[in-house]
């Protein structure tokens, strides 16, 4: 911890503060979970019970479409309707120096003095999927909380960041006017994850065009194209069909289609918690948590039992061509489970 | 565990110049920091409500205006309010000589004026947080 912080005299009173509405414990408790650190991942333990209500909304799209206005508008949308919000924004880390501007607050300047709305930047601190490794933490704490509605905005995504979809129950994708032609558009991922396509930046003239070729990328895929959020699971329950993604047209700097963009937000809510979708897509999202954690503590387990010596050893085989990364990668496995064995093949 | 600095980078009152202020966001990224910047014309509420939802560890204000005399208390006023009063702030921009010691007395940490090497004010952060 570093000295400037003022630190509370007990972390369980972190957990019971934030649940007391206390904004500046809840905030500190994020970056615990942000950190991995020991008292976050002791709060969401504890807090877990609590989570599930929340209603979990992910806006993604290319840079520059306007995901961070229209997060904005829509936020205050939401709060015309009194209800609370978070809203989590990911930029991307630089790979470089492993710093981060992160600048989406700048685009929601109306909410910055509201107490209804808790807007949190998080850096996607080199994770590739569009959303930052503890992204999800985040959400599952901020919907602990209390809070009704979870925004969570992606990096500007390409065309295979599609992880938000293991987040969010509601898939917004974002694009604007003359960003590519219709063949993007057909190309993979992001299109498969969204249940609601957003044209933005409508007042412009290629607007038209920007339409009618997701209008017929949408038809070419049909229902079987579109899986929504949750679509990344092993589909171990059939695909729900019967959503047919909206296409809706905004201006988001002119606040217009702001309140359809809301009501299509709230149609699709509905449908799921209707065709029981709503129940798939959490069985999904609870394995896809279960399974990445196994993931995780294995790789930590792993590492230990091959250790550093053994892992540079294969390396150096490697870059001798004496043996091929999948065969390297094999032996250091059969290294760790069965330690006697002599670990060069 | 990853541990970053996050500084919040404000500029709060009426003028329009945020070259400064974007000039040293991009040098704290560049060192390493996750800089939350958050644009033109913010008041003290806006920078005290950003700082908290963040969870900043340190405050940079770039204030061209003039008004820093007027604006600094404020915001020391509305962090104070949100238990904030002990974060380390420091700011940058046109500050007259005589000021200086003025805003030092306030709590400002350190002023850093025109001609400034963004490596003094990396300097700065790492040592006011014992980094």
């Amino acid at each position: 911890m570093l000295s400037s912080r003022k630190a509370w005299g007990l972390d369980l009173g972190l957990e019971s503060a934030a649940l007391a509405g206390d904004r500046r414990a809840l905030a500190r408790l994020l970056s615990h979970v942000e950190n991995g650190a020991a008292e976050g991942r002791a709060a969401l333990a504890a807090l877990f019970s609590r989570t599930g209500r929340a209603h979990i909304i992910g806006i993604t799209g290319s840079p520059g479409a306007g995901k961070s206005t229209l997060v904005g508008k829509l936020a205050q949308e939401i709060r015309a309707y009194g209800r609370r919000l978070a809203i989590v924004a990911v930029d991307p880390t630089s790979p470089f120096s492993g710093g981060a501007l992160l600048g989406d607050r700048l685009r929601m300047r109306e909410l910055a003095s509201d107490e209804g709305v808790f807007i949190r930047s998080m850096a996607s601190r080199g994770h590739p999927g569009g959303i930052a490794h503890a992204t999800r933490d985040v959400v599952l704490l901020l919907d602990a909380i209390g809070f009704p509605v979870v925004i969570v905005e992606t990096v500007g995504a390409g065309q295979a960041q599609v992880e938000v979809a293991r987040v969010a129950h509601t898939v917004v994708l974002v694009e604007a006017p003359g960003m590519g032609d219709d063949v993007q558009a057909l190309k993979a991922g992001l299109m498969e994850i969204a249940d609601i396509i957003v044209v933005n930046k409508a007042d412009r003239p290629e607007a038209k065009q920007t339409v009618r070729a997701l209008q017929f990328v949408r038809r070419d895929m049909g229902s079987a194209g579109h899986h929504g959020a949750g679509a990344l699971q092993p589909a171990t329950e059939p695909v729900v069909l019967g959503w047919d993604p909206p296409i809706l047209q905004t201006a988001a700097i002119e606040s217009q289609g702001i309140s359809e963009l809301w009501d299509a937000i709230q149609a699709h809510r509905r449908y799921l918690e209707e065709s029981g979708a709503w129940d798939v897509l959490r069985k999904r999202h609870a394995r896809a948590e279960v399974e990445s954690w196994l993931q995780r503590h294995l790789m930590l387990l792993l590492e230990e039992r091959i250790g550093e010596l053994r892992m540079n050893e294969a390396v150096d085989r490697v870059l001798r061509r004496e043996q091929d990364p999948a065969t390297a990668a094999r032996n250091l496995l059969g290294a760790a489970l069965e330690p006697d064995r002599d670990p060069i093949a | 565990m990853e541990r970053k600095i996050r500084v919040l980078i404000a500029k709060p009152g009426l003028d329009g110049h945020d070259r400064g202020a974007k000039v040293v966001a991009r040098a704290l990224r560049d060192a390493g920091m996750e800089v939350i910047y958050t644009g033109l014309r913010q008041t003290p509420v806006m920078v005290a409500e950003a700082a908290l939802q963040e969870d900043v560890d340190l405050i940079g204000l770039s204030i061209l205006s003039g008004a820093h005399l007027a604006l600094v208390p404020r915001i020391f006023e509305e962090l104070a309010k949100r238990g904030l009063e002990t974060l380390p702030v420091f700011v940058g921009g046109i500050i007259p000589a005589d000021d200086v010691p003025v805003l030092k007395q306030m709590g400002v940490g350190e002023v850093f004026g025109p001609g400034t090497s963004t490596q003094d004010v990396v300097a700065f952060i790492k040592e006011s947080l014992g980094a």
